[in-house]
């Protein structure tokens, strides 16, 4: 526990401890808001935030970034997180865009985007199929 | 001392900009806010020594996925209901979570620190073969377009493959057949009605 309350440990580590503070500020904007659009938003902010995570490994004390300059002494960052960040961002955008074209196509079929309207509809239908099924088991015990 | 300073007043920008987005119910102030936090985070990506990785989420998450959330509010709907009902459950879970996710960072190398394994193990040597081998001056393109080329052909594939998921959901000649459909069999069930 005392490994806790070490400033010089604390200032060593404060940036993941930022980084998860944001990644669960995402995260409870995809679990507690029903709007599909913000739920997306929710992720991406998310996502951001791991990315930031990542980013913050590969920097060095007195580094500069990873592009050669004719000092021989430079201290580099580490660029292998940087490309696999690169990576991770633009698939990113192609998972935004495909959830977003989700959205569109649930609002052309539901007529909303707020997940609560979208489960009650799928509710009342499910209730009046099952409605229609007993009336139709009542009406053949009847023929019987 | 300004680098911590530095970090600091971004990282508090970025979370009154994530807490603005969670309690907004105006869909396009949402998405201008989620660019403005690409911007934020592009910042601090500069502030990290990452400076591709700035210019390519300021690009991408600023610029093309507002692009996209703006079409997507124009075709659906402007704004948020309000909620129903409020549960604690998901900042308990929220919060469960994140006290996981820090204790699992107690192991980690401190911030900056030489000695850390993402510095010492194939850092040396892309930095130390770069100028030989692939003549670039900035080693974050060498490496991702000739060390981890691989990586970069995932890549394009999954961008191919999510361009043609998006086509065949809202795109081409499948939404104009689905609305052509609609109308017309819509029609014809109001004309037996």
């Amino acid at each position: 526990m005392s490994l806790l309350f070490d400033t010089a440990f604390i200032g060593t580590h404060l940036n993941y401890w930022l980084f998860v503070i944001l990644m669960m500020t995402g995260l409870y904007i995809v679990v507690a808001r029903g709007n599909l659009l913000k739920k997306v938003v929710g992720l991406n902010l998310f996502q951001a935030s791991v990315f930031m995570l990542y980013i913050s490994m590969s920097k060095i004390a007195g580094g500069t970034a990873p592009i050669e300059i004719p000092d021989p002494n430079a201290v580099y960052s580490s660029p292998l997180p940087h490309v696999l960040i690169l990576t991770a961002i633009v698939v990113g955008v192609a998972t935004t865009a495909l959830a977003l074209a989700l959205i569109v196509r649930i609002n052309e079929a539901y007529g909303t985007i707020e997940e609560d309207e979208v489960l009650e509809i799928d509710r009342a239908k499910s209730l009046a199929e099952t409605a229609r099924e007993d009336e139709r088991d009542n009406e053949e015990a009847r023929a019987v | 001392m300004t680098d911590l300073a530095v970090t600091l007043l971004l990282f508090f920008a970025l979370v009154s900009t994530a807490i603005a987005i969670a309690l907004l119910r105006s869909l396009f102030a949402v998405v201008m806010l989620s660019g403005v936090f690409s911007l934020l985070a592009a910042l601090l990506f500069i502030a990290m020594d990452a400076v591709d990785v700035a210019f390519t989420e300021a690009a991408v998450g600023a610029g093309i996925s507002s692009v996209l959330m703006l079409g997507t509010i124009a075709l659906t709907a402007r704004h948020e209901m309000k909620p129903k009902r409020w549960s604690a459950t998901p900042l308990i879970i929220v919060g469960i979570i994140g006290a996981f996710l820090i204790y699992g960072t107690l192991d980690m190398p401190a911030f900056g620190d030489p000695n850390a394994p993402v510095q010492t193990y194939l850092n040396p040597d892309f930095i130390a073969r770069t100028p030989k081998e692939i003549d670039v001056p900035n080693i974050v393109t060498a490496v991702l377009a000739s060390y981890r080329g691989f990586d970069t052909m995932g890549e394009v594939a999954v961008v191919f493959v999510a361009g043609l998921g998006v086509t065949m959901l809202i795109g081409g000649s499948g939404g104009f057949l689905r609305r052509r459909y609609r109308e017309t069999v819509l029609s014809r069930k109001d004309g037996q009605a």
